[in-house]
């Protein structure tokens, strides 16, 4: 029973998780160029909106003779193409009129929840827009039969994979390539990148408005995948949560993925909870285990693809490991008392997360140096 | 010819104050009427029902003060913090927790109301002051950056006075079928000025506080600390200012004032109790008029009576014109947007005076990126 | 000494720059010949960095013509410049802290392998660094490419700007006060370098305002005022005196005049004092110094031998690990700011913009900045304006601070204004210790006599005074004492007069006594 509960929690956070990963991607295009952009949950909301909107108008539209799919297919490309679009915004703001860049994002925040809300209630409300549903589960032939991770890993609708695909593929960017190098020196120092010849304020127009295609990629897995059709204010904070995950992932999207993992748990913890069939108390435990377990193989996997294995660290790993493992293990035979947490409590996990995280990683992680201060050339 | 620029110097910044933010609220209509013309409704006809239910009777302009009322004190508590270098958007949390605060010293004490409005009144200050106080601690001690850590409590006081007012919450009141508390004790209400009327001391308070502020800011040393503080934060260590302790007040002080408004909207509102969806949105409102107030108290309370007029006006352009009211958020954004890149509406109207933003607070100072 | 018979390979002619209220460059002519090092000499604001930021494409002037190799160019961006052999090594270092040597060099022109992406190729790190390597042999400069530039001392780094415009193929090199971070041994072994590069075919433009390394270094001597061209000349021709007046415009006393110092009592004992950096690394290892009332102890040293962390603890900003200081006897270690400056202590910082003034305030609240909160200039709380202006106006006049008015905000003065409101403010109160960091740095000549001016008088009134500097000759012309710092220690003590400028060059090397002996 057990195991079906860990399957289910792990897929779940792989679910929640996603919107914040493609969040903290717009993030870390943003802030590794030096613009800070607290605007993503503004972003987001209006590629959800649009997404939504632009699925189902083509359905409507088209009188349904088209799969649904394809709907789903034109509401994803209307969600990026919003998501760039609102990032140039902010990029407008903030590059060229060198608005403080948290002001910047603030107003973006303020009209995305005016928009989508004045036009969900002349529009979408009235009408009954319904949504055409949502992409399929698509699970990847042999592997996911594998026991345990295959259900977790590889069961699962299109844009989580392409979530992955993504966090790969935006580490080799960043590290491994020139426009990466670029990237990370207009936003370090960019009087240094300017004097080599670097147009600064472009490189950062360039991968502010990247960066909105990724928030609307956030947008717009919120209703392609979760739940097909748009709800005011339905990202309630995942914005400024993705944030956090970036930071506390050191600003990379590897780091970013587990952060955000760690998020979705809490998340996927307190909807789980809700179904008042399981000790709350118990089950925490059980999560703890699995994360503190899943934290020491995500640390064994990273340190073995950057090839350093030290004698110390690998012993705090294998801590790590085993001490998971007891818990999860050892909380079968352990009585615990029932104790039912309210729903409500149980959705601020997140958000306590998020400042504990701050609080707790700020300091020790350091940011692109140059983030946030507008670029004058002299 | 540089003497004569110096006497041209405070009418030139009464130029930029007044005459841009005029000319951004004029820009952001315009750019509204677009979207009511392409919802099919009549701008004219919005805006027309919009100003008169502002101020078409007396007792519209009472409702347009008593919506203003909140505003200019929770933007005052913004502006302050902006000019401590701090970004405030808890505002909406704070307030929330201030009217709890009322709620619980205004349904439970028994004094007379002598007695009983001012320790309401002052339990809306504390509540909002510690919840403020604590993401300003977290920015002192740690650097997490205020912004995320606001919103995050706001989220998290917004559901914890859910389930206060739910189903089985503590503060729930027994006999009513929706999320709603007690009302609070008539000792606990505030009097009303014009008989008949829902007018209460709130606006003099507000506009009591509107000067306490700016005595405050720019008349006390502490004024001195915190602008220091906001403007450059290595020369305020380098002047033995204690920064932390600071920061952590400077909060405390804004949230506060946000904590004030919101007992405020207890005492003076009937039916004098808090329910769900009480106070929504006047956070960000406060973040507007703050900016929109160039975080000048005096500014601020005539962005607030903007906004406030926009606000009561609202219903009635909902009524006549068809126009949901959210379309004043959008023009809140918009005048927003315009304000803060003034340099949008000066090229647009061709306005050629070059300002040095000397009293340019740099918020994005601080994210916890690099090595400061 | 002109050749006739060899085209310059640069000429400038009739070069103008504005900005917004002063006239940069005003028709400056310059010509570089090949395999020449020309001196460019002028005090701060003389339009040398703009003249050079015109040449490497950084600004365009607003008249003018440029000529490389006798053609005529123009140059847009630094690619432009780039492109035709021209390279500028920054005085402010333009290398990314956080990247690799080779990280740093390889942007702009990133070398890939494997698929070709366009810009999404993978970066070649391995050749580059081998390239790096061999190009730094040929220079005799020793670098390792896969070093992160936070981790090289100052002299490395200043090597690697060097490689860098080498690696891109300049064979014209500008320099823009290089030497301002070297000791007097590093500064000798710099110009080795560069006759080894002009040996090699380069040709070298090298700023600077320090009169005494021109004569040493240059072939031949361009001075500019002002913005103009006041005339070119050789080492020879001229002397330092000469110089100095062409620079300024006047007759300048290189040396301040300062009578003997009747020093005191001890005011300040500072005693094994350990104080850690914010990388938690012992950065000060056990100092220990005293300075009496009515003297000057100046501090020599590269930067970045602990002196900023030093000052620091003495003037509350940062908590020393172990170790005593005191003031006129009483134990002070670890006070906070205000508690010292209520006791007696001033402090006129490092970086005059970032820890000594609000830029957005107005003169008059900058110059109370550290006794706002003391009678007549607050009571409970509440401040008194009219003391404050009060206290501005007389405070201006005393110091002849250039301003339309006191409630003029203070970014709008020159540096040398700026500076004199720090250095009013200090001084305007009853003071035991006045500490000093780079006083004068980026000022023009008559700000800087100024200060040295009232750095000597305070002295002359029974002050005692820390001064931390590293300008070698602002040490030697204004201490009575000199100690070296090197490594967090100080590591030889002199007064001024047995001191010169090799020996002090040595100990901040960190060679000892009897290795300077031998």
């Amino acid at each position: 029973m057990e195991i079906n509960l860990i399957i289910g929690l792990s897929t779940l956070a792989i679910i929640k998780a996603a919107p914040l990963v493609f969040g903290a991607l717009c993030g870390l295009l943003g802030e590794r160029s030096g613009v800070i952009n607290i605007g993503i949950e503004g972003m987001m909301l209006i590629s959800a909106f649009t997404t939504f909107l632009g699925s189902a108008l083509f359905n409507q539209w088209t009188g349904g003779i088209f799969p649904t799919n394809l709907s789903l297919l034109v509401g994803l490309f209307c969600g990026i193409t919003s998501g760039a679009l609102i990032a140039a915004l902010h990029a407008v703001l903030s590059i060229h009129y060198k608005i403080d860049q948290v002001i910047s994002g603030t107003v973006i925040n303020l009209l995305a929840v005016g928009l989508t809300n004045y036009i969900a209630n002349v529009y979408i409300d009235p009408t009954h827009l319904s949504g055409v549903g949502v992409f399929p589960t698509i699970p990847i032939p042999i592997l996911s039969d594998i026991p345990i991770i295959g259900p977790i890993l590889f069961s699962h609708q299109p844009m989580i994979y392409l979530m992955f695909i993504m966090v790969i593929f935006m580490q080799y960017l960043v590290f491994h390539t020139p426009m990466g190098l670029r990237m990370r020196s207009v936003g370090e120092h960019p009087r240094s990148a300017d004097t080599v010849g670097i147009d600064v304020n472009k490189t950062r127009y360039v991968n502010v408005i990247l960066g909105g295609v990724f928030a609307g990629l956030g947008g717009a897995i919120m209703v392609l995948e979760s739940v097909g059709r748009f709800q005011k204010l339905m990202t309630s904070g995942r914005g400024f949560i993705a944030l956090a995950a970036l930071i506390f992932g050191g600003w990379t999207s590897t780091g970013a993925l587990g952060s955000a993992l760690l998020f979705g748990f809490s998340e996927a913890l307190g909807v789980r909870l809700q179904f008042g069939d399981l000790n709350h108390v118990k089950v925490i435990v059980i999560v703890s285990g699995l994360v503190i377990l899943g934290l020491g193989i995500f640390l064994l996997i990273k340190k073995i693809i950057e090839k350093e294995i030290s004698i110390k660290k690998f012993i705090s790993i294998s801590i790590l490991i085993v001490l998971g493992s007891i818990i999860m293990i050892g909380s079968n035979y352990v009585k615990f008392p029932t104790f039912s947490i309210p729903i409500e409590f149980l959705g601020l996990l997140p958000y306590l997360l998020t400042i504990f995280v701050l609080a707790g990683f700020v300091r020790r992680a350091k940011g692109p140096a140059a983030a946030g201060i507008p670029y004058e050339k002299q | 010819m540089d003497n004569l620029l110096n006497k041209l110097n405070p009418i030139k910044n009464i130029y930029i104050s007044v005459i841009v933010p005029i000319l951004a609220i004029f820009t952001a209509l315009i750019l509204s009427s677009v979207v009511i013309i392409l919802s099919g409704s009549n701008p004219l006809l919005a805006y027309l029902a919009l100003a008169e239910g502002a101020f078409g009777n007396l007792n519209n302009w009472i409702e347009t003060i008593l919506k203003t009322t909140p505003l200019i004190i929770g933007g005052l508590g913004v502006a302050l913090a902006f000019r401590g270098g701090l970004f405030n958007i808890g505002v909406e949390g704070q307030i929330f927790v201030g009217s709890i605060a009322s709620v619980i010293i205004g349904t439970t004490l028994k004094a007379p109301a002598i007695i009983h409005i001012p320790l309401t009144l002052l339990a809306g200050v504390i509540a909002g002051a510690v919840w403020a106080a604590i993401p300003g601690y977290l920015k002192a001690k740690f650097g997490a950056h205020e912004v995320i850590t606001t919103i995050m409590t706001n989220y998290i006081a917004t559901r914890i006075i859910t389930w206060s007012i739910g189903m089985n919450g503590p503060l729930r009141k027994t006999t009513s079928f929706v999320p709603e508390t007690n009302s609070l004790l008539e000792t606990a209400r505030l009097p009303i000025m014009i008989s008949d009327t829902r007018l209460h001391i709130g606006i003099v308070i507000a506009l009591i506080l509107a000067i306490v502020v700016y005595i405050l800011l720019f008349r006390t040393t502490l004024g001195i600390e915190i602008r220091t503080v906001g403007l450059n934060i290595t020369a305020a260590k380098y002047c033995g200012i204690k920064v932390n302790r600071n920061i952590v007040l400077t909060m405390a002080i804004s949230g506060g004032l946000a904590g004030l408004a919101g007992a405020i909207q207890v005492m003076g509102l009937p039916p004098y109790n808090f329910t769900a969806g009480f106070n929504v949105g006047y956070g960000f409102d406060s973040l507007a008029v703050a900016v929109l107030g160039n975080i000048n108290p005096i500014g601020v309370v005539f962005s607030a009576f903007l906004f406030g007029a926009m606000d009561s006006g609202a219903r009635l352009m909902q009524l006549r014109a068809k126009v949901p009211v959210d379309m004043i958020t959008i023009l809140q954004g918009l005048i927003l947007m315009f304000v803060a890149a003034n340099q949008i509406i000066r090229g647009i109207y061709r306005i050629q005076i070059q300002d040095k933003k000397a009293d340019k607070v740099n918020l994005s100072q601080g994210w916890g990126g690099g090595s400061k | 000494m002109k050749n006739n018979n060899i085209e310059p390979i640069l000429k400038i002619e009739n070069i103008t720059k504005k900005f917004p209220g002063v006239l940069a460059n005003d028709r400056i002519c310059f010509e570089l010949y090949p395999q020449e090092i020309h001196c460019l000499l002028g005090e701060n604001g003389a339009g040398k960095s703009t003249l050079m930021n015109i040449i490497y494409g950084l600004y365009t002037q607003d008249e003018g013509k440029i000529y490389v190799k006798g053609e005529e160019v123009d140059i847009k961006n630094p690619n432009d410049a780039l492109g035709l052999g021209i390279g500028m090594v920054h005085q402010h270092f333009m290398l990314i802290p956080v990247m690799t040597v080779t990280e740093n060099l390889m942007l702009g022109q990133e070398k890939t392998t494997g698929l070709r992406l366009g810009q999404l190729s993978k970066l070649d790190r391995s050749t580059v660094s081998k390239e790096l390597r061999e190009l730094a042999t040929k220079y005799g400069l020793s670098l390792n490419p896969n070093a992160y530039i936070e981790d090289l001392s100052v002299g490395e780094e200043q090597r690697v700007e060097i490689l860098k415009v080498l690696y891109k193929g300049a064979e014209i090199l500008i320099l823009d006060e290089p030497t301002a971070v070297l000791t007097p041994q590093e500064t000798d072994e710099f110009f080795n370098i560069l006759r080894m590069l002009v040996k090699q075919g380069k040709s070298i433009i090298f700023i600077t305002h320090k009169l005494k390394e021109v004569l040493t270094i240059a072939d031949r001597i361009t001075v500019l005022r002002n913005g103009k061209t006041v005339g070119t000349t050789t080492p020879n021709e001229t002397n330092m005196h000469e110089l100095a007046e062409m620079m300024v415009g006047r007759e300048v006393l290189l040396n301040i005049e300062k009578g003997q110092p009747d020093p005191k009592e001890k005011v300040l004992e500072v005693s094994d004092l350990f104080v850690m950096d914010n990388r938690k690394l012992n950065v000060v290892n056990g100092v220990s110094f005293f300075i009496r009332a009515g003297e000057i102890y100046g501090i020599a040293g590269v930067q970045g031998n602990g002196q900023k962390e030093l000052v620091e603890t003495l003037t509350g900003l940062r908590k020393s690990i172990r170790g005593h200081v005191k003031l006129l006897g009483d134990d002070v270690t670890n006070d906070n700011a205000r508690s010292l400056t209520l006791t007696g202590i001033a402090h006129v910082p490092e970086d005059r913009q970032k820890h000594g003034l609000v830029m957005g305030f107005s003169i008059d609240l900058n110059l109370i900045l550290q006794t706002y909160f003391q009678s007549p200039f607050s009571k409970f709380g509440f401040i008194n304006l009219d003391s404050i202006q009060e206290n501005a106006t007389q405070l201006v006049k005393k110091f002849d601070i250039r301003t339309p008015s006191i409630n003029t905000p203070v970014m709008n003065l020159s540096g040398g204004n700026q500076q004199k409101v720090i250095i009013a403010r200090e001084l305007n109160r009853p003071i035991h210790l006045l500490v000093v960091n780079q006083p004068t740095r980026g000022l023009d000549v008559g700000s800087i006599e100024f200060i040295h001016r009232q750095i000597v008088d305070a002295r002359d009134k029974g002050v005692a005074v820390l001064l931390v500097s590293a300008e070698l000759d602002e040490i030697l012309s204004l201490s009575d004492r000199i100690g070296v710092m090197f490594n967090g220690k100080i590591v030889s003590e002199m007064n001024s007069s047995e001191a010169d400028k090799t020996t002090l060059g040595y100990y901040m090397a960190g060679l000892t006594r009897e290795k300077i002996v031998t």
